[in-house]
């Protein structure tokens, strides 16, 4: 088939062109039908992607017949086929969400802009997560970053500007930081390729310059995916920034970057240079350690649900990271299985959030009380969500855990697996807090009748959709934990 | 990745693996047509005992299947590659299964009394939960691995939560929350990990006679302090055996409603811990693997220990649900010491205690319950004189009681006699004085309560005017009374099951 060859550059191009078209259709409803079309074909294409790669091998793709290196490679291997499909499931469920969601928090007058710009950033993100090239990496980065920073200040609340210029800063540091590191690896290597770096930084890894990159690419990339203590900008921003682009955001945004982590340091400097010559893996555990007690510490104490289950997102963000960092195919599998897995339970969750935002108009705690009668739908699928973060038996989060403790066991780090089933603990103490509030305390003091206030279908319709996957996927292992193996076994094979 | 999703044999009505779905089956969609039905409150009770009846006659089915065939193991799927969801069944959990599937009959009939009598809120939910908690405690007795008894244990905590919290009121909530929080952390914190590391060591989480670690100890992977580090982390981590320190949720779930407590005591949530520190001891660790590993002897004494501790704060206790409750937690440590003296006999003592003291300690409740329907007291002290007025609950407390000390003829005798038959086997004398000083500290917290109530006067200030409980309460205490009796001059069928667990152990 003729159009399959050109799988990996029609996942970008599709999203990136129809975005002008949102603008130029103005009307809220087209805008919507042209994105939602976009992001269900870019959906597709990543599915017959990730089947390709599983199947037959790893999928190169030479941009405008440019053969690499000198031309731009788009390459697709079983890791960020299955990134590019979660990313792509995400934003395609997420779309169905936002229409109702965008009419009510951002207006039919404006929402043409929401859907533009919600493409660019699927643009970005996909296009990240295709690229097999460095620097082309940071391109697609900042189309997905620019586009994010507007998406953040639709949001309805007035915070949300400092939010989006908070992010913004940071996230200008993070893609500078990053940008110094492929010149420098540039100057030494004068390559751009990720498999052609990774070739030619072979037999160079004393030289000073190859260090320093290293520095400013660990930086860089840990501020982007939030690793704690670079998660500053990610509470403001999932709190402020409407519903929609909250639960895209959080279970797309910080993903990828943790893609390119992983496409850094093990595709291009290797795992014996990142894990062996530099002490990457003992910082990355140590951090994300770190972040799984401080962040989900912090959650318990927050009223807004949105900025509790953002600290929470910080907390499983260590999770991931710390599988990475144990640089074994076990740890490897689970940090990938996790982050498939979390995008699925916290998108699930502030999609919930959103219904929520929708009918009561707020995401505080001490309005949430009696909602267990009044929207017990949504109510359902926050607990359902809940389970998933604590890590309750059948839900996707079982999985990553089993898959990450396995993994610290097989090391002989006991004490490390004490640790992440301590940490879950805390999950516990965030979520129930919540659950007493919706189905024990009365509805709140401003005197309003308990009257059923249950979500539109098309809100619950996906946020379901997410839910009910973060359990398949803790029931049927198959897909999920066989994807990320072979995931895991790509990237270490590779180095 | 590929493979059959179900694996095992499922054709025909002989089969085994078909009945033991339905077992999971029956209450889960009994649960499905109560919450449908909630509007008719008369239709959902009928469904609730046709469901539980079709239970009982289902665990019935599966038994006979097993005497003729033997028990096969079904496979429904892979949850990680090697480790599947799989159902066996066994002596042991064929035991299980049969004194819960039949005290949920029971216990439903008592339930519509005793939510009536009380005009309880939210009954629909009440009988939802309730169902679901059954199927759950269905897939523990079933599990034909550790993974998969782990996942039906935690939907049994989670299905009892809103059954603790029933009433919604502030001391219901905070019950809940020593609930659950100390049965999930316990759970996740230590089980979960005790699990992980047997997977990690063992490469199989399989129930099999003779243990899992006996392969590794032999190729010197692990030794003798792992093991007991490992029994430490399962016995501990299975909160619902409440063994000391693990079991204030146990007392901290006394405010729900009587059933719950029955389900909570008797049927379901305490058994399955003791019956998965059962499973554990005889099918992962091995009896003789732990009996030669000195690293694991301290179970003995902490399961003693907590036997004579639990007994002492029972006879402090005024609140008659709490003396229970404690009295409970003294009960389930007999199981637990019994399988940990390590010899055949006691482990058929074991199991056996698990049905006895299901059935007296649900008597008990169900009377405890009976007096606050009708006369709306709860505390020991206040009891004075009320078997005259309520003949039938009291002379079922009386049966309940001497059961729990363990006095003839009441099946409590049976496997007091196991446990020290397997004692005396094996030379532990503590274990031994351990069941004599507990035997009379249950006299001293039970026989006064008896005499309490049928020989002293009532108080001249008690001028409520009451009889006898509500039918169905009436019928359903002093069933399980009789049963307690019935087990006594007719154990086969518990026993005979016993029996085979002390062989195959």
């Amino acid at each position: 088939m003729i159009a399959s060859v050109h799988f990996p550059i029609l996942q970008i191009v599709l999203p990136l062109l129809l975005a002008p078209v949102c603008v130029l259709l103005r009307g809220a409803r087209l805008a919507w039908f042209t994105a939602l079309t976009a992001s269900w074909g870019a959906f597709g294409i990543a599915v017959a992607l990730l089947y390709d790669v599983l199947a037959g091998g790893p999928v190169s793709y030479a941009v405008g017949g440019w053969n690499a290196p000198w031309g731009i490679e788009l390459r697709v291997d079983a890791a960020n086929a299955f990134v590019l499909t979660i990313v792509a499931g995400i934003g395609a469920v997420v779309m169905i969400f936002a229409r109702k969601s965008v009419e009510h928090e951002i207006g039919d007058s404006r929402a043409y802009l929401f859907y533009s710009a919600y493409l660019l950033c699927l643009a970005g993100l996909l296009g990240v997560t295709v690229t097999g090239d460095a620097f082309n990496l940071f391109v697609f980065l900042e189309i997905s970053s620019l586009s994010s920073y507007v998406l953040i200040s639709l949001g309805k609340d007035r915070r949300a500007l400092y939010a989006a210029y908070q992010y913004l800063i940071l996230g200008t540091i993070g893609a500078t930081f990053y940008l110094i590191g492929v010149g420098l690896l540039y100057q030494v290597t004068g390559t751009l390729n990720m498999m052609d770096l990774a070739q030619r930084i072979g037999g160079q890894e004393d030289l000073r310059g190859v260090h320093v990159a290293f520095a400013f690419l660990t930086v860089g990339i840990s501020l982007k995916l939030a690793l704690f203590p670079l998660h500053f900008w990610l509470p403001n921003a999932y709190a402020y920034a409407p519903s929609a682009v909250t639960g895209f955001m959080a279970a797309t945004a910080t993903k990828v970057s943790v893609y390119v982590l992983l496409r850094v340091f093990f595709t291009i400097f290797g795992v014996d240079f990142s894990f062996g010559q530099m002490p990457l893996g003992e910082i990355l555990m140590i951090l994300a350690v770190a972040a799984m007690f401080a962040a989900s510490t912090v959650a318990i104490f927050q009223n807004d649900v949105k900025r509790m289950l953002a600290y929470s997102s910080v907390a499983q963000i260590g999770y991931i990271v710390l599988g990475i960092g144990m640089a074994s195919v076990t740890g490897v599998q689970a940090g990938v299985l996790h982050l498939f897995n979390h995008a699925l339970i916290k998108g699930g969750l502030f999609l919930a959030m959103g219904c929520i935002a929708y009918s009561i108009g707020s995401t505080h705690i001490r309005d949430l009380g009696g909602l267990g009668k009044r929207m017990p739908w949504t109510a359902a699928a926050f607990v359902a969500g809940g389970f998933g973060l604590i890590g309750i038996p059948m839900t996707a989060g079982f999985v990553s855990k089993w898959y990450l403790v396995l993994a610290a066991l097989e090391q002989g780090w006991w004490w490390i697996a004490v640790l992440i089933l301590l940490s879950s603990l805390l999950a516990v103490l965030y979520v129930w807090k919540v659950v007493e509030r919706m189905y024990f305390q009365p509805a709140g003091g401003t005197g309003e009748t308990v009257e059923r206030a249950e979500a539109p279908l098309g809100l619950l319709i996906p946020t379901w959709i997410l839910i009910v996957a973060s359990i398949w996927f803790g029931i049927d292992t198959r897909l999920s934990a066989g994807a990320a193996l072979e995931a895991a076994k790509t990237l270490l094979g590779a180095g | 990745m590929g493979g059959e999703f179900i694996t095992g044999e499922l054709i025909g009505v002989e089969s085994i693996g078909i009945a033991m779905l339905w077992a999971l089956l029956i209450p889960a969609a009994g649960s499905l047509v109560i919450a449908w039905l909630g509007r008719w409150p008369n239709l959902r009770e009928t469904v609730t005992l046709v469901t539980a009846g079709a239970l009982f006659i289902d665990v019935l089915w599966i038994v006979e299947l097993y005497s003729r065939n033997g028990g096969t193991a079904l496979t429904l799927w892979e949850i990680f590659p090697g480790l599947g969801l799989t159902f066996t069944a066994e002596p042991l959990g064929l035991l299980f299964a049969l004194v819960a599937s039949s005290l949920w009959i029971v216990n439903s009939i008592y339930s519509i009394g005793y939510m009536r009598g009380n005009g309880e809120q939210n009954q629909t939910r009440f009988y939802i939960c309730f169902a679901v908690a059954i199927a759950s405690t269905m897939w523990v007795a079933f599990a034909g691995n550790m993974l998969t008894l782990f996942i039906g244990y935690e939907v049994l905590t989670l299905s009892t939560y809103p059954l603790v919290t029933h009433s919604g009121k502030p001391e219901a909530i905070r019950g809940g929350r020593t609930y659950l929080g100390i049965l999930i952390s316990t759970s996740i914190g230590l089980l979960l990990l005790g699990l992980l590391m047997t997977w990690n060591i063992a490469g199989t989480l399989d129930f099999t006679p003779g243990g899992v670690l006996a392969a590794p100890l032999a190729a010197g992977a692990i030794g003798g302090p792992m093991i007991g580090l490992l029994l430490f982390l399962y016995v501990f981590g299975i909160g619902k055996a409440a063994l000391m320190p693990v079991h204030r949720w146990l007392p901290a779930a006394m405010v729900a409603p009587t059933p719950v407590s029955a389900l909570l005591h008797a049927v379901a949530v305490v058994k399955a811990g003791v019956f998965t520190v059962v499973k554990v001891i005889v099918y992962l660790f091995g009896v003789d693997l732990l009996a030669n590993t000195p690293e694991a002897n301290w179970l003995l004494y902490v399961a003693g220990f907590t036997i004579i501790a639990a007994s002492v704060i029972a006879l402090r206790q005024d609140n008659l649900k709490r003396r229970l409750a404690y009295s409970t937690v003294s009960q389930l440590s007999y199981v637990v010491m019994a399988a940990a003296i390590l010899a055949p006999i006691s482990v058929v003592g074991a199991a056996m205690h698990i049905a006895a003291h299901a059935f007296g300690k649900i008597t008990l409740f169900f009377a405890a319950g009976s007096i606050y329907t009708v006369a709306h007291k709860t505390e020991v002290s206040q009891l004075d004189g009320i078997g005259r007025r309520m003949p039938w609950t009291m002379g079922a407390f009386t049966v309940g009681a001497l059961s729990m000390i363990g006095v003839p003829p009441t099946v409590g005798f049976v496997s007091k006699w196991f446990i020290l038959q397997g004692a005396m086997q094996t030379e532990q004398f503590v274990a031994v004085a351990v069941v004599i000083v507990s035997t009379l500290l249950n006299a001293a917290y039970f026989l006064p309560i008896v005499h309490a109530a049928f020989f002293r006067p009532p108080p001249d200030d008690d001028h409520a005017e009451h009889g006898e409980a509500p039918l169905p309460i009436v019928i359903a205490l002093t069933v399980t009374a009789m049963g307690t009796i019935i087990l006594f001059f007719l154990p086969d069928l518990p026993l005979g099951l016993a029996r085979q667990l002390g062989i195959g152990g």
